[in-house]
């Protein structure tokens, strides 16, 4: 019994860290109906510049800041300089750039940093709590990963659905058109939305990094797992992607937990293949429409 | 007043307008009335700037309005509603109303404005918080109209707004836009296949035949014109 509670908190932790990068790669899904595929190396990357800051003499605070600022300006800037050239085009062509932006990306981080893992420190104790006698496997790093992500969910929850800047948002990410229409200006909405994946992407290489291996290839796994998430959430949805990244957390966690570590990806593929059989559109799909 | 002088539009090697010209006066529905292909869609897309001409010049009170971008022609009065009810399925009605008034009114005149066009459309009452997507043809018609009617448009465009509505329902929405262009100073341009029900609430109307304009009289000459309707308007 003991096992499947510190499983179960284990997974709570992992699939927050999932659900974080589900919400980044559910709100370019919903805005340009691509996936980006370069957003965990785009978190690994500026997790390394967090690195060159804190080796800098740069406190973690300040560093942790700063990378979310420069991973929203680089979400911003991959939108404008890379996707929106290929508006009209074929929709393979921003999936082909975003699979080359991972290829770049990590070979990039290979050349200036090197292959070999490293250590990233962590912005608080790893070691489980304790209560009484018995110590959990929830430290207060995971009370902390569990409290960032769920912060800027609410942040991003309350964007879009309590400011007029959020409505303009999911306005322009279901309907381009009519909403320049509607006098909406619709392209510098888009950049703001691939920014704010770049913030949710940063927070997820900041938070992953102290718990694996870090190094230029850490984050692809965790972009396969958050695609789970994603997936089940219905790819549309933030809560969604909260809900499915929870779910891909926990089912992995009982998997590397009881079966072993090494079919931990095998796991997730079959609650992959499991949720897109039983519930294609995914867990938080949009209303269906009443026929009359 | 809106001045289109000899305005074409290409679509690759296919023509889709051939110098249109015509104006339409402010206070008055102007109808544009054509078989399928003809270039009714076209032309209203190139007036709220989805299309870019090839030559030709599209006047809105004076100013030029080709090379703008859409949201900078939607800013300037122009209410375009396209055809296949242009509504945003994923938002509330009320969210769908309130997006068209983010720009033209202030904060505390939005709910205001938001409460008029309920009332005017007391329909849509009830479903003010449900998801557009639910809403049937005829209620998602009247959405997109008070959603254009929510910005206080200076030109309204309408493309195909009888499209799939029952005869009762295309009779209100046609009462009501004549009710609200007459008298003011709002500019009404009226794409329609329902020729018939056009030119019975429309001043002026305008023919095209594959991007051509065949006719742009009075609508009471067009309706007269038995060889004209018979031949370009099917009735």
């Amino acid at each position: 019994m003991s096992l499947f509670f510190n499983y179960t908190l284990n997974g709570i932790s992992n699939g927050m860290i999932y659900s974080a990068l589900a919400l980044a790669l559910v709100l370019i899904f919903r805005a340009t109906k691509i996936i980006n595929f370069a957003q965990g190396a785009a978190g690994m990357m500026t997790t390394f510049i967090a690195s060159s800051l804190l080796a800098h003499g740069v406190s973690y605070w300040w560093a942790f800041v700063l990378v979310l600022a420069i991973g929203f300006a680089f979400g911003a800037m991959t939108e404008r300089i890379l996707i929106r050239p290929l508006q009209g085009k074929s929709e393979l062509n921003p999936v082909i750039v975003t699979i080359g932006l991972l290829v770049v990306l990590e070979g990039v981080a290979g050349a200036i940093y090197g292959n070999a893992s490293r250590g990233f420190p962590a912005a608080y104790s790893q070691s489980g709590l304790t209560f009484g006698h018995s110590r959990i496997a929830f430290s207060h790093f995971d009370v902390f990963i569990l409290v960032a992500v769920l912060v800027l969910m609410i942040a991003i929850l309350i964007l879009f659905r309590a400011t007029t800047l959020g409505l303009r948002m999911r306005a322009s990410a279901f309907a381009g058109e009519i909403s320049r229409l509607l006098g909406v200006r619709v392209g510098i909405l888009l950049t703001l939305g691939w920014g704010l994946a770049g913030i949710a992407g940063s927070l997820t290489g900041l938070l992953v990094a102290p718990t694996s291996s870090f190094g230029p290839y850490y984050m692809d796994l965790v972009l396969v797992y958050a695609f789970t998430g994603a997936v089940i959430g219905g790819l549309e949805s933030p809560v969604g992607a909260l809900i499915g990244g929870l779910v891909t957390g926990l089912c992995i966690s009982y998997v590397g937990g009881y079966l072993g570590s090494g079919l931990e990806p095998m796991g997730a593929l079959v609650l992959l293949m499991v949720a897109l059989m039983a519930r294609p559109e995914g867990l938080f799909s949009r209303p269906a429409a009443r026929r009359v | 007043m809106l001045e289109i002088k000899d305005l074409s539009v290409s679509y690759g090697a296919v023509r889709a307008l051939r110098s249109v010209s015509f104006e339409a006066q402010p206070g008055s529905i102007t109808a544009v009335l054509g078989a399928n292909g003809a270039g009714k869609t076209t032309l209203l897309r190139t007036i709220s700037g989805l299309v870019r001409p090839r030559t030709g010049s599209v006047h809105f009170n004076g100013e030029e309005l080709l090379g703008r971008r859409v949201e900078t022609i939607a800013r300037q009065g122009v209410a375009h509603v396209p055809e296949g009810r242009g509504i945003i399925e994923e938002l509330t009605v009320e969210e769908n109303l309130r997006l068209a008034t983010l720009w033209c009114l202030k904060r505390r005149e939005r709910q205001t404005a938001i409460e008029e066009i309920l009332e005017l459309f007391p329909r849509l009452m009830g479903f003010r918080h449900r998801h557009a997507s639910t809403l049937s043809g005829g209620e998602r018609q009247m959405l997109v109209l008070g959603r254009a009617l929510i910005s206080r448009p200076r030109l309204l465009l309408l493309d195909e707004p009888s499209l799939g509505l029952a005869p009762l329902v295309t009779a209100q929405l046609m009462g009501l836009l004549r009710d609200h262009a007459t008298g003011t100073d709002v500019t009404v341009v009226l794409v329609e296949q329902n020729a018939r029900s056009a030119l019975s609430v429309s001043q002026h109307a305008v023919v095209l035949n594959l991007g051509e304009v065949v006719v742009s009289s009075s609508a009471a000459e067009v309706a007269a014109d038995e060889g004209l309707r018979h031949h370009y308007l099917g009735f």
